[in-house]
């Protein structure tokens, strides 16, 4: 999504963007960074789907038809693995690259040759990931939650790879979120205070904080396995005196702010555009904040129910079920303001709409399974069964994922200056729509039936809905190359977009022109 | 760059710095909780000082005890009794019997648990095998002693625990004298990864 | 009830399918919940699960029933010129304090639910689980009755080359068997990696971790043949070791603690038996497609860099003392353990003998065979 490609008269005090190659390299303009996280997201975004698609593929009937046990759980570790932080994570770093800037009016990034490398890093960390799966003994195949033993002991020699892969990573989001949180602290225009700011800013300066918090956690985590691995010691060796729960606890605490981290830039997401196409002011804008923040911080107090059947005490258990359940109460306080913002609206449909109210509903369900899985007595029939894949699938794709989708049609006409194809987007909503439905809800079923997930093969009763929820998955899979398609369209041509684009848009990035020219705010606008 | 920014970065980094401390705390922070709530059914790996919880009347509580040989180890490793009836607070000594069957020297550890898990914070040991690591030479064998207590808070609904040992080959882990015997012991050999076939041949 | 909603919302979302599978796909109904099992408990879960299920359902109507009518009552072309109203402070209070209410109310039997499971009083019958790779161990403590649990669907149907069976991956050589009425308490631990046990019927899914005793309990009084698996990600083999458990009536119990202490005894007396050749070779078979074919093969070739293939491997051929000490030590660093505790002497003689003989290997080796005597000879302590 090249932000200019022909020549605009925006400035005359200011360089346009390098020529070939090096301009994406050594760049350090927060438009071009932007753009690259999103392509890479987007690239990483196909590679894992294609890996869930081998997946699904394989279950599409009971019997071992196309892959080995061994290689289909690399296969579920990758999947994971990449979906999470090449995926998600990237693109709404890209996001809040391309438009926190713009939205507090800000000139760019704080620390610009920093936000260079902390792109530029994570190729290479997937590189590492990716040729795991060329090494002996195979890549990484315990699953993206690398429980011990299974990941140390037992792991293939490729670990030792992951391992580095997921410091980089970790680096380089850590880096980011420094980045974002020194922007937003101390770029904001004059007289944009913290409560004036708009909410995916506000979405982001929480989820960066939550990086903080939580990717060293990540990092000490795989530390100590690199060390029990190669050094002999026994964090998570029963042996030697360690204990392989640990692990989990240690891995939950960062792992379940780190599932907040891949939702509250989309709560910030979906409340523009639905402000937006709803042509009316969005309802409850200060607990829309608040929510945002108790559920940050009630996400350090939650891990363990991820864990409610390793064997903890009553009192534990009972705690991590309360708290979780506490959880729903900031999560619908976002909902109902988001349908009450569309109250008495004047609503229009276009494709970043659609996306955000399919958004809302199936977040929405996402969220009910949630409850459902707070439940310790039911989290016992739950836990491990393709329930708890479905719940986290409507959590992530029409969560996360659409957020995302409707965040590229939503601001695309700002970043090319191009509108785009209206009715090919529409399309791609429906084609997306019906094949995220077809492929998780089903797996509820097959889950409360009583199937395990991380399974390369199962009974005979699971195998109609099995098939249904693969011809979904592809079904989802062939229509993101559509999206592909949309994209592309648009970076090369197509009605030109005015600078507001929307007519009910609201914020700052929709008072410069469109294209938005490669240095924007080089003088602070005024925020009354 | 404004001093604003520089001071957020700073705070960042030190945060940062802090939580990657915090996650190593989470070690001995966790095995203090697991002691203090027997989580896990864990129970200390020392000798307690136990001396006031002795009593005349204290109620039954029958003892299971389960043995358990972690993968790749191969010794016999037995209670003596599968059961004992005793008192709270009132010592007990009971022996598991074991024998390295291999024609090699080994080091052992034995990591205990208890179930129900709440029953852990109650147990208390003076003595027991599980302190230290136990080595065998080839064929040698040896009962190890355990000698526990409850104490009287033990929770009126539990009259039956369940004392389980599990031990593990830590010949690996070990130390340099032992290293001797491993070198020309060729089972050790490092090419296991590359399996059977690839092994030299006696 | 459940079953009714879902049909027709799965009818409209699904019709495009029907006729491109078969027409029997909605005759399962039943298999599409969660299952209400055979204990008190299992029933109360149900029931838990069923309430929140249907609070979410009623919320869900209220919730997206707004959202609806406002996407079709408020379009730009129905209203359009916008409200300006974007706070309410009472309204916000409302739509906090009431769902916490809601919370309150799912909590209470939830936590009542979980603190019966929590029960920790003496079991009648305790059975200690061992979760290995890729198999179950069951030691019933009191009669010291000791068996392995391993799948025995055919390979040749998970690679669809023979038709699946009814019970296709949810079969085993040996139930678990207990009487109906009595309190069992389960002690569940590991031997390598973490395995979870499940058996949905019970409502109990326990983690089995390698060092650590976990527990659950049960006391069934409906007779039959329940099936479980495991739930947690335990390498290759994770999706191929169910757990199949058989409740009884006491007699048939007690009948069966006699016939598995006979057994016992007759496998003692196998031990000393003269074995011929073929004898140890028809037996070993079994024992190898039981134990071994996961990773070394049914044709011994294992899988390239991963398992040895055992068809013409040079310790198979000529060597032994390495052959029976590899099985019964196992090989540090690699997926191979040690059998010793899990084959007894006959089992671990015949496979070896097995693999010695087989794929050709008793004409390109020595061709010894391993009788169940040196096993007994093996385990003697040798100074």
């Amino acid at each position: 999504m090249s932000a200019v490609i022909e020549s605009h008269n925006h400035d005359d005090h200011h360089h346009g963007p390098a020529k070939g190659l090096t301009r994406w390299l050594y760049t350090t303009n927060h438009k071009d960074i932007g753009s690259l996280y999103l392509w890479f997201s987007f690239a990483m975004f196909l590679i894992g789907g294609a890996m869930a698609l081998v997946i699904r593929a394989e279950l599409f009937q009971p019997g071992m038809q196309i892959v080995e046990p061994e290689f289909y759980n690399q296969m579920l570790t990758l999947h994971g693995l990449i979906m999470v932080f090449g995926a998600v994570m990237p693109a709404f770093v890209g996001l809040a690259n391309w438009l926190v800037p713009m939205m507090v009016g800000a000139p760019d990034m704080a620390l610009p040759r920093m936000n260079n490398l902390s792109f530029w890093i994570l190729p290479f960390a997937f590189f590492i990931l990716l040729s795991s799966l060329f090494m002996e003994g195979g890549a990484p195949n315990f699953g993206w939650t690398f429980y011990a033993p299974l990941s140390t002991t037992y792991a293939p020699p490729s670990v030792t790879f992951f391992i580095f892969a997921v410091h980089i990573m970790g680096a380089s989001s850590i880096m980011g979120s420094i980045n974002v949180i020194v922007t937003i602290m101390n770029m904001r225009a004059p007289g944009m205070t913290l409560m004036k700011m708009p909410l995916f800013v506000w979405s982001w300066l929480i989820t960066a904080y939550l990086l903080i918090a939580v990717m060293p956690v990540l990092a000490g985590a795989v530390t100590m396995m690199l060390m029990d691995i190669h050094f002999g010691t026994s964090f998570f060796n029963a042996a030697g005196g360690g204990d392989p729960v640990l692990f989990q606890h240690i891995f939950w605490f960062f792992g379940h702010p780190e599932v907040y981290i891949m939702i509250l830039p989309a709560f910030g997401i979906a409340s523009h555009i639905i402000e937006t196409f709803s042509r009316k002011q969005l309802f409850g804008y200060a607990s829309m904040v608040w929510a945002m923040a108790s559920i940050a911080i009630l996400s350090f107090v939650v891990w363990a129910h991820h864990m409610f059947t390793v064997g903890l005490p009553l009192a534990a258990e009972l705690f991590f079920m309360w708290a979780t359940m506490l959880i729903a109460v900031p999560t619908g306080v976002k909902v109902f303001n988001w349908v009450t913002t569309m109250f008495k609206g004047s609503i229009t449909y276009e494709t970043p709409m659609l996306f955000a109210i399919a958004f809302v509903v199936l977040f929405t369900i996402g969220g009910f399974s949630g409850l459902m899985l707070a439940i310790t007595p039911a989290d016992f029939q739950y836990h491990d069964t393709y329930f708890v894949v479905a719940h986290f699938h409507y959590v992530l794709v029409p969560g996360s994922i659409f957020s995302i989708m409707a965040a590229v049609y939503y601001w695309i006409p700002k970043w090319t200056g191009n509108m785009y194809d209206e009715r090919l987007g529409k399309l791609h909503f429906w084609l997306s729509f019906v094949g995220v439905n077809v492929t998780f809800f089903p797996q509820h079923w097959i889950g409360l039936a009583g199937m395990p997930r991380r399974i390369p093969d199962y009974a005979l009763q699971f195998a109609d809905w099995n098939m249904i929820s693969s011809v979904g998955a592809f079904l989802f899979g062939a229509s993101q190359i559509l999206f592909l398609f949309i994209v592309l369209k648009t970076v090369m041509g197509g009605k030109k977009a005015t600078p507001e684009v929307w007519e009910g848009s609201r914020g700052l990035e929709w008072t410069v022109e469109s294209p938005a020219p490669y240095h924007t705010f080089t003088t602070p606008p005024k925020v009354s | 760059m404004n001093e604003g920014s520089k001071k957020t970065i700073r705070t960042l980094c030190f945060a940062v710095l802090g939580m990657f401390t915090f996650s190593f705390a989470l070690v001995p922070l966790y095995n203090v909780f697991c002691e203090v709530t027997g989580l896990n059914g864990k129970i200390e790996l020392r000798a307690t000082n136990v001396k006031n919880i002795e009593i005349d009347n204290g109620r039954d509580v029958s003892v299971q005890f389960v043995s358990h040989n972690n993968e790749e180890m191969p010794w016999t490793f037995k209670p003596s009794e599968d059961n004992i009836q005793i008192k709270t607070g009132k010592y007990h000594t009971a022996t598991f019997y074991v024998k390295n069957t291999t024609n090699k020297r080994m080091v052992a550890q034995a990591i205990p648990s208890v179930a129900p898990s709440n029953a852990a914070a109650h147990l208390k040991k003076l003595e027991c095998f599980c302190f230290e690591q136990q080595e065998l030479a080839p064929g040698e064998d040896a009962l190890l002693p355990v000698r526990l207590i409850f104490d009287d808070e033990l929770p009126s609904s539990i009259n039956s625990v369940v004392l389980s040992y599990t031990i593990f080959d830590v010949t690996d882990y070990n130390d340099v004298e032992f290293t001797q015997h491993h070198n020309d012991d060729h089972h050790h050999d490092d090419s296991h990864h590359d399996g059977h076939e690839m092994e030299p041949s006696i | 009830m459940f079953r009714k909603a879902t049909t027709s919302v799965n009818k409209t979302l699904l019709s495009g399918f029907i006729t491109l599978f078969s027409s029997n796909m909605f005759a399962a109904w039943d298999d599409l919940n969660m299952t209400e099992g055979v204990t008190a408990i299992s029933k109360e879960v149900f029931d838990l699960h069923m309430l929140i299920f249907w609070i979410c359902v009623v919320i869900g109507l209220v919730v997206f029933g707004i959202m609806f009518y406002s996407m079709f009552a408020f379009t730009k072309k129905k209203n359009p010129s916008p409200a300006s109203f974007h706070e309410n402070t009472k309204l916000e209070l409302a739509w906090t304090v009431v769902p916490f209410l809601i919370l309150v109310f799912m909590a209470i039997p939830a936590s009542n639910t979980l603190t019966k499971i929590y029960d920790d009083t003496e079991g009648d019958i305790n059975i200690q689980v061992v979760g290995y790779q890729w198999k179950w161990q069951y030691k019933y403590l009191e009669d010291d009755i000791d068996f392995f649990q391993n799948l025995t669907t055919d390979w040749d149907e998970i690679y669809n080359k023979t038709p699946k069976g009814e019970f296709y991956l949810e079969e085993v050589d040996e139930a678990v068997v207990i009487p109906v009425g009595k309190k069992i308490r389960f002690l569940i631990t590991a031997n390598d990696v973490i395995h979870s046990w499940w058996m949905p019927d019970f409502a109990i899914k326990q983690d089995a971790i390698p060092g650590f005793i976990n527990t659950a309990w049960t006391i069934v009084d409906e007779p039959g043949t329940y099936r479980g698996k495991c739930t947690e990600l335990c390498g290759k083999n994770h999706g191929f070791m169910p757990v199949v458990v058989k409740v009884v009536p006491q007699d048939e119990y007690d009948a069966w603690v006699k016939e598995k202490k006979e057994a016992a005894f007759r496998m003692a007396e196998l031990t000393e038996k003269e074995w011929s050749v073929s004898e140890l070779t028809e037996r070993g078979e079994g024992v190898y497609l039981k134990n071994c074919v996961a990773c070394h093969q049914v044709n011994g070739q294992g899988i390239t860099g991963i398992f040895p293939k055992l068809a013409g491997s040079d310790i198979v051929l000529n060597d032994k003392a390495r052959n029976i000490e590899i099985l019964m030590e196992g090989v540090q660093g690699a997926a191979m353990q040690s059998f010793a505790n899990q084959l007894s002497e006959v089992d671990m003689a015949s496979v070896i003998t097995y693999t010695r003989q087989a794929w050709g290997n008793a004409d390109n080796g020595d061709g010894e065979i391993v009788v169940p005597k040196d096993i007994v000879e093996y385990k003697k302590p040798k100074v």
